[in-house]
């Protein structure tokens, strides 16, 4: 069975502009997925359709086979909650709370007991190679750091799919070969990855790549 | 299967808005402090009230509501009437009378420190011949020395009233005072004595000594009788014609206790005022703690976002906000009650009232933080809860 589809999905803003047109993909369990294309041509769209933050304004998607328009803001909520991790550019990490507590924080909305979810955080910190920065706060870690407690916080739920939106846009090139390192070793362990990027390089590394251009899928 | 949505326990919920507020900790200070003073004020109001009240009551139960007073009105010519020599002897002799005393102000009489005073310059300290019942019947108390006894009555001791003490600046017994052209040695000082308002203000001498040395007639003027509470008012309309079988009408029956009574309700009437100052500050900390989410929602559409993407519920984003801002209005909440309560415990101390610590002004102070937090909260709640996910995580 599938894990996504999208089955002629179009998305159009309020005010007309038509991010995605007529989307068909289909995506396996265990894929590692390269999304590429320039700037603006609906790479993010696509991701929040297919990660269900979003609805398309015609078409369908469809998770493990279900379809998402059928489901309301609750139990999409639910769905996000236990089936779908997100990595953004941005990382947004909670400043005031430590890595642990960041990646914790990912279990509170699957109502798993406080303790349990520190434990779990840890582990999760540990397999992105955090395991020595436990305790430090946003600002006492670099910027590669920082996306590694965003992908643990993805991680720590153990979700069938994990989207990452420009995981490395906000690093250096080692930090992002770290990061693209530890997608590669989640989809050996069965992960299923899409990845967004309009880094062509990135994009060619990576076992599958879908091309988009405004708001195609070519 | 298609996931339900988890229920987060409360402990989690108060953990996460706890949270928050941490982040924010000068904000939720200020904004905290408009419920804090709102609170404070109505609790420190209805504290004060509390233990004030308590402090009447008290004296209301020591002294009884069982005490009427006679005295004369005015007779039809307009000359001041006096009571009966006899009147005493006969209230005490009604059916349900268990003390029956009188006093008598001495005409023309004044008390003054010295005899250098010009008697027209001061309005010296009247002088009442009292019985030696006196305060049996009236249940006072005395400060500093002793009352008068069947001896000191006949002689020229004097017992002040706790003001006219106070007015001498005589604190204990030993010091002459000048009564009617004669020097006159206080033997003793009054506690108020909340049923006779009027004696804390005079200077007290003996029955038999007036008569013989002040030319005092013995006509009573106040005659006081204490009964049995259940004959109050059946005593009441009959005492008049007791008092003075000749001129009835010309007998005026009142109960002392009645303005003890009327000071409680009018301090309750004059609670409802500060009580609605008290209200309007707190809606207005109500607003500001409203304001402060609001922009404390602006500020935080990422977060919301994160959340969001996350697996939160709009009713779970929802939440948060409510619970943050019960916690604001409840840190400013504890924080009022608290000084309210040792505002209103300080004037008790200050006033010697008993220390009445009233708790339904606590659970009020309480409940009204709660309430004002959900209210106050519910508005940027619902704002942060109406975000997409998408539309939040795009600000910044
Ligand atoms: N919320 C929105 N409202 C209106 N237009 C939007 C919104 N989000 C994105 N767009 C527009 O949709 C197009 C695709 O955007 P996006 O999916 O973010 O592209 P990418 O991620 O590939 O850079 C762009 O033209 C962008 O301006
Ligand atoms: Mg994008």
């Amino acid at each position: 069975m599938s894990v996504i589809e999208l089955e002629h999905a179009s998305k159009t803003y309020p005010g007309g502009v038509r991010a995605l047109w007529d989307a068909t993909l289909t995506i396996g369990p265990g894929e590692l997925v390269a999304v590429c294309g320039p700037s603006g041509s609906g790479k993010s769209t696509m991701l929040h359709l297919m990660g269900t933050l979003d609805r398309p304004s015609e078409g369908r998607v469809r998770l493990l086979g279900h379809d998402t328009a059928a489901l309301s803001d609750r139990r999409l909520s639910a769905v996000r909650a236990n089936w779908i991790g997100f990595v953004f550019q941005q990382f947004f990490l909670t400043a005031h709370l430590t890595a642990a507590e960041n990646v914790a924080t990912r279990l509170l909305y699957l109502g798993v007991p406080a303790r349990r979810r520190i434990m779990a955080a840890h582990e999760a910190l540990e397999r992105v190679g955090l395991g020595d920065r436990l305790t430090h706060r946003p600002h006492e870690l670099s910027g590669g750091e920082r996306q590694r407690v965003a992908i643990a916080r993805a991680l720590v739920a153990r979700p069938v799919v994990l989207f990452a939106d420009e995981p490395t846009g906000n690093l250096d090139t080692a930090s992002g070969a770290g990061i693209v390192d530890i997608l590669w070793k989640l989809h050996e362990e069965g992960t299923t990855v899409v990845v967004i990027t309009h880094n062509t390089d990135l994009a060619e590394a990576l076992p599958r790549r879908v091309d988009v251009l405004d708001g195609r899928l070519q | 299967m298609i996931p339900e949505p988890a229920r987060l326990s409360a402990w989690d919920l108060v953990a996460v808005g706890l949270a928050g507020l941490r982040a924010r900790r000068g904000r939720a200070v200020l904004s905290a402090l408009g419920v804090a003073i709102g609170i404070a004020s109505m609790v420190a109001v209805m504290g004060i009230s509390t233990v004030s009240g308590a402090g009447l009551q008290e004296q209301l139960a020591r002294v009884g509501t069982n005490v009427l007073t006679v005295a004369p009105g005015h007779s039809i010519n307009g000359k001041e009437a006096s009571l009966p020599l006899e009147s005493v002897a006969r209230v005490s002799h009604i059916p349900g009378v268990v003390g029956a005393t009188a006093i008598a102000y001495v005409k023309g009489a004044t008390a003054r420190r010295t005899k250098l005073i010009d008697p027209a310059v001061t309005n010296g300290v009247g002088v009442a011949a009292v019985r030696l019942d006196l305060l049996a019947t009236l249940k006072g108390t005395v400060r500093s020395g002793t009352f008068l006894n069947p001896a000191t009555a006949r002689y020229p001791a004097v017992v002040l009233g706790t003001y006219a003490a106070d007015r001498f600046g005589i604190d204990r017994p030993g010091r002459q005072i000048y009564i009617a052209g004669r020097w006159m040695t206080v033997i003793g000082i009054l506690d108020p004595l909340p049923l006779a308002p009027d004696l804390d203000n005079a200077a007290l001498v003996g029955w038999p000594y007036a008569e013989k040395e002040l030319g005092f007639d013995g006509h009573p003027t106040i005659v006081y009788e204490r009964s049995t509470d259940d004959r109050v008012t059946t005593i009441a309309k009959a005492l008049a014609a007791t008092a003075n079988p000749e001129h009835p009408d010309q007998v005026q029956v009142s109960r002392p206790s009645d303005a003890l009574t009327a000071e409680l309700a009018a301090r309750a009437a004059f609670n409802g005022l500060f009580l609605g100052l008290g209200a309007v500050a707190l809606l207005v900390g109500g607003i500001g703690i409203a304001n402060v989410m609001v922009i404390s929602v602006l500020e935080r559409r990422q977060e919301i976002g994160l959340r969001r993407s996350l697996g939160a519920t709009r009713g779970q984003i929802r939440l948060q906000f409510v619970v943050e801002a019960v916690a604001l209005s409840l840190c400013g909440g504890v924080t009022g009650t608290i000084v309210g309560l040792a505002a209103s415990l300080l004037f008790a101390l200050a006033q010697g009232w008993p220390l009445a610590l009233p708790a339904q002004v606590i659970t009020l102070g309480v409940t009204a933080a709660v309430l004002v937090g959900i209210v106050s909260g519910l508005y940027p709640a619902r704002r942060a809860a109406a975000l997409t996910p998408t539309e939040a995580l795009a600000t910044g």
